[in-house]
């Protein structure tokens, strides 16, 4: 927050804005102009108006004299309080949707280009972060698109009239207000300078309560069990206090703020009437546009312009912190923004098929055959290719970062039918080879081929559809037990929906739900236990029904008598189908066609379990119970 | 009533500033009203040309009315700040210390996260609200009564005006609030709901990529911001009639006292009125119309802030459901465990007990393992002997007393627990282990993590035992995270220690070592394991079989695998291929 917006900044957000809204922004603006000028010019005819009666007076008039012109003053007032009326009616109104329309289409396109990014940014950026570009940045923007820039043009504009004015009365008098203007906005920075670093130490010490209350709250029950309360309460108590001495310190500055520069107005006008009657009292010659005589006339309205000029300044100074704030949560969402989306440069994509005379057609309605369709630049033609689910891997390395190889070499042949099974410590790289086969990654060396086809020629969205996967972190999402369900394929029937859930064994448990299939699923599937949220899993994969599955972790937290059954179910599912299957524990893998173990990024040892215990190898030592896989 | 009154006992040594601010509001509200009628005089002296003494006099007054306001200003901000500030640190202080006196039911009851809020967000905005009764619900008023006086004292009958604009606008920014608040109480939870699909969407990025939902994500976010926007635009564009209904009520009055207040100076030649407080009353008329759209913004302040304290005092209201008995019992004598008829269930309105007539008698000493598959209550029962909850019929006795009569803390330092959901602290792996023991030596903090195994990994460790963990553990594997919640268990030298599924993401050789240890170590204490693996209570004194909420069975291994069908199906899924069985038990609902 400290760093300063560049000026690019300004000016690509201004872009922005315009492109948003290429009719409404320039009818805002007009709107912001006329409302600051018609608001400057009433206190003109006002001055006029007390200027006739003062007339009026000394030449004692009668108030039929007087009244034809003070009357015609008081109507052209009237006027230009109508017009400022529908003005300031239409500028709110606008104003209202611009910026709600805005904040809309800010989120609309910070959602859509998050959801293009790749993988790769999801792992160098910490959840909270991104989350803070959605609430705290937003509604920086919020506060400055709002308030602060109209703000801040109608304070310029209504400042640079009242100059205008003053220079026409008096450069004396004019003089005076500026250099008490320069006082004010010197308190200003003072004051204000100070609040903004406190109110910069406050949003660090709120993080930090914050942080202390999320631990504590979230490990209350281990801190019940282990008769913990007085420490926490004594680690709580000292971010507590810390918190509010920030606090205190910032709301101090920013409240006094306000008394100060009020204040200092009056201070000022004192000045002025001060400096008015000592330059009539020693006739000193005036300096002015009009080249009016320094006079009652010319004093009087000075004190109320300086009036004017220090409201002016008392609206700026609380916005200068907004716009600093403002600015550079612009800058971080422009930095979101200008994240290199997940390119896609595949043409080869899968569509529906019909088998006529060992010749496959392309079909537009669902026939429950999937062709890849591939299109040869060469020569312009297009074939077809019937989706099987073979999986090769041919040589392939890959790195996260160039330095630090995780793969080397792999080579592994997954074909239809089969189940291929990864088994290794942590970090052996198990989980990395099936993100480089949906293409969350990309290799580094070698070769992976899809029913012959390599891979990156596949359309990202084609491949994915082709390749169910079911992970170790289950994330389900806000919605019923159904829609968590249907996730895997949007147009599934509840019928099918059912069927999974039974397949992946989970429709016992749904039945016993409050609601059945329409109970609410908290985001995180708080109200389910860790093995139900991976049924689920499971179920929404098995709904998608590809050729290919990927099962990491898939059901680590099941216990074994649930996870034959689902076994089963899947078996039934995958027959004729590719499966990998990464497990912790071996009774998962032991009936897989092929083992795998990893160490290190390389395959150490493969073969069926039984070859693989016959080998007496690292799998040997691991089913034992003589080595262990953390 | 009764919220404000459990707020205001949190206010304490902030009562002082709380009182004091309000009085110094009224001075500078007091100077503010003077001002403008001081500066009416100065105004006619300049206009009458009396010359630069009579300028001069008023000159002073005014400066020194200024720098008192000023001054006053100046101390109802700092006691503002203090008040407002210290009711806050009081308020948190206050409920959190309540949630540490919370039973597990309570925290269920609430729900972590939704504590997290009450603490956080909630306390935020009464503090607001505290900040503006204490400063501006005083000001605001009184600036209006005083403006609303001096307006009438100086325009007399014309001030008359204000009777009838004031109503006017009273009514229409009352009306404005009315209207906007629903929407603005319905619009910020789907803003709330929002961005926590945001956040689903950030955790779950792999799942929509590998579904090839990035459209339909997109679809739904756009539908939901979109609901949003309509919902905010509406309720911003009926609260921005409140800066024309302000501007329209201010120009009535001007061009009513211009044209009326023209009128009388000159008809009663400055008697009844004179120019300077003319110009005097238009600034009158300014402060009483900002007076009153202060109140309306007070009145919209507190009606969203009342929610959030209605929140915070359902927290403090809170009655734990477990409480120390009167004349508590100050030792547990050994580590037997008795279960007597008990039922339980989670709450008392759930249609069937999650537990239902155990009766269970465990020796001091014993070692325990409890199987079943997930959702058969095996945490549950387990829960029941430190108290975490309290059972709904029959009693549980340790050391041969009804859990009920113990002092909690002495309870629950003889009642060693693990538990499945677990978590360590940010701060030293060292930190973390004497959570146990907070005077235990170096020697001692070594001693367990070498009964749990944690020695060999702690060792490789960079920093070794001050090695930091980060919040939530996040820097050690499970398996590493299991073992220091052991080691930290032991460190409390339980008369009984349960392991509620502690060793699941250890390898089973390690598992084995950990047993072996105990039994070796800590003979005496009653060890209660409960596991998926059948490998991990095979050598158990005894194993309790448990299904859907009652003891299926007990015994020694050996003896349920002749005897128990569910016991055999869960050992032969884990260690023979031999059993083609169709498993017919089903999984249960879960109460993790």
């Amino acid at each position: 927050m400290k760093k300063r917006a560049g000026k690019g900044t300004v000016k690509r957000l201004l872009k922005m804005l315009f492109e948003f809204f290429p009719k409404l922004l320039p009818v805002i603006i007009c709107l912001i102009v006329i409302n600051a000028v018609i608001s400057a010019l009433p206190s003109v005819f006002q001055q006029r108006v007390v200027a006739l009666i003062q007339e009026s007076w000394e030449q004692g008039l009668s108030w039929g004299e007087s009244r034809p012109g003070i009357m015609k003053n008081v109507a052209t007032l009237a006027t230009l309080y109508i017009c400022s009326l529908l003005a300031g009616f239409a500028y709110n109104q606008l104003m209202a949707v611009f910026t709600q329309g805005t904040l809309a289409k800010l989120r609309d396109a910070m959602f859509s280009h998050m959801e293009s990014l790749p993988i790769r940014f999801f792992d160098t950026h910490k959840r909270g972060d991104v989350m803070s570009y959605y609430t705290n940045d937003v509604d920086a923007m919020r506060q400055m698109i709002s308030q602060s820039f109209p703000q801040l043009l109608i304070s310029a504009i209504s400042i640079t009239t009242i100059l205008c004015i003053m220079l026409y009365y008096s450069i004396w008098m004019g003089l005076v207000i500026v250099l008490g203007s320069f006082v004010s906005i010197a308190i200003t920075r003072i004051v204000g300078g100070k609040s903004a670093r406190y109110f910069i130490a406050q949003q660090k010490y709120v993080a930090a309560t914050e942080g202390v209350i999320e631990e504590m709250i979230n490990g209350e029950k281990v801190i019940k069990v282990f008769n913990h309360e007085r420490d926490a309460e004594a680690a709580f108590d000292k971010a507590n206090n810390e918190l509010f001495e920030a606090a205190f310190n910032a709301n101090r500055y920013s409240n006094t703020l306000m008394p100060i520069l009020n204040n200092v107005s009056y201070i000022i006008y004192v000045f002025v009437a001060v400096v008015g009657g000592l330059l009539i009292e020693y006739n000193v010659p005036n300096v002015s546009i009009s080249g009016l005589p320094i006079s009652i006339a010319v004093v009087v309205p000075f004190l109320g312009m300086s009036r004017q000029f220090a409201g002016m300044i008392q609206q700026i100074s609380p916005q200068i912190n907004s716009i600093v704030m403002g600015l550079a949560g612009a800058e971080r969402i422009f930095a979101l923004l200008d994240e290199e989306p997940e390119t896609d440069e595949g043409y080869v994509t899968l569509v529906n098929a019909t088998e006529k005379n060992g010749k496959l057609e392309e079909a537009d309605y669902n026939t429950g055959v999937w062709a890849w369709k591939h299109p040869h630049q060469a020569d312009g033609t297009i074939t077809y290719e019937k989706l099987r689910g073979d999986v090769r891997f041919f040589d392939v390395d890959f790195a996260y970062n160039p330095n630090k190889m995780i793969l080397h070499n792999i080579t592994l042949y997954g074909k239809p039918g089969q189940k291929i099974a990864f088994v290794g410590a942590t970090g052996a790289g198990k989980t990395t080879i099936t993100n480089l086969i949906n293409r969350f990654y990309d290799i580094e060396d070698g070769k992976i081929r899809y029913d012959g086809i390599n891979i990156n020629k596949i359309k990202k969205s084609s491949l994915r559809k082709s390749l169910g996967i079911v992970l170790q972190e289950t994330v389900l999402f806000t919605g019923t037990v159904m829609e968590n369900i249907r996730y895997g394929r949007l147009e599934a029937t509840d019928e099918e929906c059912i069927a999974a859930a039974k397949l992946a064994g989970a429709d016992s448990f749904i039945r016993h739900l409050p609601d059945g299939y329409n109970t609410m699923l908290d985001g995180d599937g708080s109200n389910l236990s860790q093995g139900q949220c991976q049924l689920l899993a499971i179920a929404r994969a098995a709904v998608a029904d590809p050729p290919v599955m990927i099962m990491d972790e898939a059901t680590s937290s099941i216990d074994t008598r649930t996870e034959q059954i689902v076994q089963r179910g899947m078996d039934a599912l995958m027959a004729g189908r590719t499966v990998f299957v990464i497990a912790h524990r071996l009774s998962t893998v032991k009936n897989s066609n092929v083992i795998l173990v990893l160490d290190h990024g390389r395959v150490i040892e493969r073969g069926t379990h039984e070859e693989l215990l016959a080998l007496k190898g690292q799998y040997y030592q691991l089913y034992t119970g003589a080595f262990e896989l953390e | 009533m009764s919220v404000l009154k459990k707020l205001s006992s949190c206010v304490r040594e902030y009562k002082r500033p709380s009182l004091e601010a309000p009085i110094y509001v009224i001075g500078e509200v007091i100077f503010e009203a003077l001002i403008p009628y001081t500066i009416a005089l100065l105004v006619n002296e300049i206009k009458d040309g009396r010359g630069i003494d009579r300028i001069l006099h008023y000159a002073w007054i005014l400066l020194a009315m200024a720098v008192a306001s000023l001054i006053f200003g100046y101390l109802a901000g700092i006691s503002c700040a203090k008040a407002s500030c210290g009711f806050a640190k009081n308020l948190r202080h206050d409920v959190f210390y309540q949630v540490q006196e919370f039973s597990f039911s309570n925290i269920d009851k609430f729900s972590s996260a939704s504590l997290v809020t009450r603490l956080t967000t909630d306390i935020q905005n009464i503090q607001m609200a505290y900040m503006m009764i204490i400063r501006t619900a005083i000001r605001a008023p009184l600036n209006l009564v005083f403006s609303f006086a001096m307006a009438f004292y100086m325009g007399g009958s014309m001030a008359m005006i204000f009777l009838l604009v004031i109503p006017i606008l009273g009514i229409g920014l009352y009306a404005v609030a009315r209207v906007t608040m629903p929407l603005f109480k319905k619009g910020f939870p789907k803003y709330d709901a929002l961005n926590e699909s945001v956040e689903e969407n950030i955790k779950g990025i792999r799942v929509v990529k590998s579904f090839v939902r990035e459209d339909y994500e997109n679809e739904k976010f756009h539908n939901a911001s979109e609901d949003i926007r309509k919902i905010f635009t509406k309720a911003e564009r009926i609260l921005a009639l409140n800066s024309p209904l302000m501007q329209m009520c201010m120009y009535s009055v001007m061009l009513f006292v211009l044209s009326v207040g023209s009128k009388t100076i000159i008809a009663s030649n400055g008697a009844e009125l004179d120019i300077g407080q003319f110009s005097t009353l238009l600034t009158y008329s300014f402060q009483i119309l900002t007076s009153l759209m202060m109140l309306s913004m007070i009145f919209v302040m507190i009606t969203f802030s009342a929610e959030s304290a209605g929140r915070v005092c359902e927290v403090l209201d809170e009655k734990s459901t477990i409480t120390n008995p009167e004349h508590p019992v100050m030792e547990v004598k050994d580590g037997s465990i008795d279960f007597e008829g008990v039922s339980f269930r989670y709450a008392s309105h759930s249609e069937r007990p999650v537990l239902e007539n155990i009766d269970l008698h465990i020796r001091s000493g014993e070692t325990i393992g409890i199987i079943g598959s997930t959702g058969s209550a095996k945490s549950s029962l387990v829960q029941l002997i430190p108290r975490l909850y309290d059972v709904s019929e029959g009693t549980v006795k340790v050391g041969g007393k009804d859990v009920r009569d113990y002092d909690l803390t002495t309870l629950r330092d003889s009642v060693a627990m693990v538990l499945q959901k677990n978590v360590l602290f940010s701060g030293t792996i060292a930190e973390n282990i004497r959570w146990g023991d907070k005077n235990a030596t170096d020697e001692e903090v070594k001693h367990v993590c070498m009964l749990a195994k944690a020695d060999e990994f702690i060792d490789k460790m960079p920093d070794g035992y001050n090695t930091y963990i980060e919040q939530g553990g996040t820097n050690v594997s499970g398996g590493q995270k299991q073992r220091l919640c052991i080691a930290r268990a032991l460190l409390k030298k339980p008369k009984i220690l349960i392991m509620d599924d502690s060793t699941s993401a250890v390898d089973t050789k390690t598992d084995a070592l950990i047993r072996k240890a105990m039994k070796e170590y800590i003979p005496s204490t009653t060890k209660i394991i409960i596991a998926q693996r059948t490998s991990s209570v095979e050598d158990a004194d005894r194993v309790i079989v448990m299904d859907n909420g009652t003891i299926n069975a007990i015994g020694t291994s050996e003896e349920l695998l002749r005897t128990n069908e569910i016991y055999r199906e869960v050992y032969f899924s884990q260690n023979k291929q031999g059993h083609e069985e169709e498993p017919s038990v089903e999984t249960k609902e879960v109460f993790a």
